[in-house]
């Protein structure tokens, strides 16, 4: 066999791979056609190094690296946004954000979910990658019962489940720290890569937190973390309902335009609109005396 | 040559789909630290730990659960979301590394966004509240405590905790 038959099937199969746009495939390609001789080791390494590059999403974080992106967030928020030191309120959130988190889709992140209230009148809540998420105590007030608290923590759980906070991270950023690591991966990184990945790591802070505390996300993810709520809602043995309650209650301390979940948000309205309508069927959920009162005891004075 | 050709072809398939299947078979633990659980649930008696990086041999799934038999063949249940079907290496230079098929198969711990960044950027922003981050991350709910909250508000769970 010569090596001028044996190109046409490897390019095919090179082409192929490349449509398809598997790094790996890729991979196998260019060594296929570089075996034939269709084309040359430096070719190969500039095809694979180009397929890589394309393919960087946030899909490629690890979830250790969403680890310290989320802790960096969360770090940055809290300097806006002053932690409130009150540990039977921090308690409280954090038993109820961990039975919520165990019924979700995710419920393990790499350092898992934690909880912390946020010393603000602002109605707002973030959720940083990874698994930390904040709520102001503007946001618990709009709470009438545990249920609707469950609510809010369940929906900022589904934007950790949807990695919606990584999504916000411009793709070059991506590209540029993740091929730093994929061409590095055998060898350990010299000070320009570092300082390179520290920008990229700064960068992609500030796209996340900008996110989250102006700009907001789009409606779709919104709904999906409305959805997601529901869900965790329900399997855990909660009123999916009381999302809708907590979302009243919000509409009239809100203002559209205003401070908080008023820049970043839907409306309440808008989102109680988007619910599945048959969640008005579903049947009511008793509130128990002994919820009620740990309820009041924990976050009553809030 | 028409026949050489088409075998060619036909081992390129063979080798996509033995990777494909080979990386079906193994998984990677990760999450910072995982249980191997009797049953397939949160709840399950822990009967082993493994750590972020160890290699796990799939028997069987059921739902979001995965049966699985680590390396020194101690079995039990872990859920998907601490598990990746790329190998996750400890550390630079890895003989795993200079055999990998250019790092897409492989996560490389602790690389990238790492400790060593979060130095370099709490030096640059002196004002980010890390010690709030630590506290926070220091509250944990363990899933025994959180099933007990439950009960204790009579949330009553309908196939609850997965």
């Amino acid at each position: 066999m010569n090596k001028r038959h044996l190109t046409v099937p490897a390019v095919l199969l090179l082409l192929a791979a490349l449509i398809a746009g598997c790094a790996s495939v890729t991979k196998l390609g260019t060594q296929l056609g570089q075996g034939a001789g269709a084309i040359t080791e430096e070719q190969a390494t500039s095809i694979n190094r180009s397929a890589e590059a394309l393919e960087k999403t946030f899909a490629d974080i690890t979830p250790e690296q969403e680890h310290y992106i989320g802790r960096a967030v969360a770090a940055t928020i809290l300097q806006t946004y002053p932690a409130a030191d009150e540990p039977a309120a921090n308690e409280y959130l954090n038993q109820l954000g961990q039975a919520l988190a165990m019924a979700s889709d995710r419920p393990q992140t790499f350092g898992g979910y934690h909880f912390l209230l946020l010393d603000s009148e602002e109605v707002n809540a973030f959720a940083a990658p990874g698994g930390l998420v904040l709520v102001t105590r503007g946001l618990v007030r709009c709470c009438a019962s545990e249920d609707a608290l469950a609510a809010v923590l369940a929906h900022e759980i589904g934007h950790v489940q949807g990695k919606h906070g990584l999504r916000a991270i411009k793709k070059s950023r991506l590209t540029s720290a993740l091929a730093i690591l994929s061409v590095e991966a055998a060898r350990n990184l010299g000070d320009e890569d570092l300082k390179q990945l520290t920008a990229d790591f700064e960068g992609s802070i500030m796209d996340v937190t900008q996110t989250l505390v102006n700009s907001g996300y789009a409606r779709g993810l919104e709904k999906e973390a409305d959805e997601a709520a529901v869900a965790i809602l329900g399997r855990v043995g909660y009123d999916p309902r009381a999302l809708v309650a907590m979302l009243v209650k919000m509409g009239e301390s809100v203002k559209p335009g205003g401070p908080g979940f008023g820049r970043t948000h839907p409306t309440p309205q808008d989102r109680i609109g988007a619910l599945d309508p048959s969640l008005a069927n579903k049947p009511v959920v008793a509130d128990p005396t002994a919820r009620r009162a740990r309820f009041t005891r924990a976050v009553g004075d809030v | 040559m028409r026949t050489m050709r088409r075998g060619l072809v036909l081992a390129a398939i063979l080798v996509v789909g033995a990777v494909a299947w080979a990386a079906v078979q193994q998984m990677s633990v990760q999450v910072r630290t995982g249980q191997l659980r009797a049953t397939p649930s949160h709840l399950g008696k822990v009967a082993a730990a493994v750590a972020y990086g160890d290699r796990l041999t799939v028997v069987q799934k059921q739902g979001a659960w995965y049966s699985v038999k680590d390396a020194r063949g101690r079995t039990g249940w872990i859920h998907e979301s601490a598990l990746t079907t790329k190998r996750v290496v400890l550390k630079a230079g890895d003989a795993d590394v200079a055999a990998g098929a250019g790092g897409d198969e492989i996560a490389l711990a602790g690389k990238g966004f790492n400790e060593q960044v979060e130095g370099e950027y709490k030096a640059q922003n002196a004002e980010a509240d890390y010690a709030w981050v630590d506290r926070m991350e220091a509250i944990v709910v363990t899933p025994e405590q959180a099933v007990a909250f439950l009960a204790a508000g009579e949330v009553a769970a309908k196939g609850g905790a997965q």
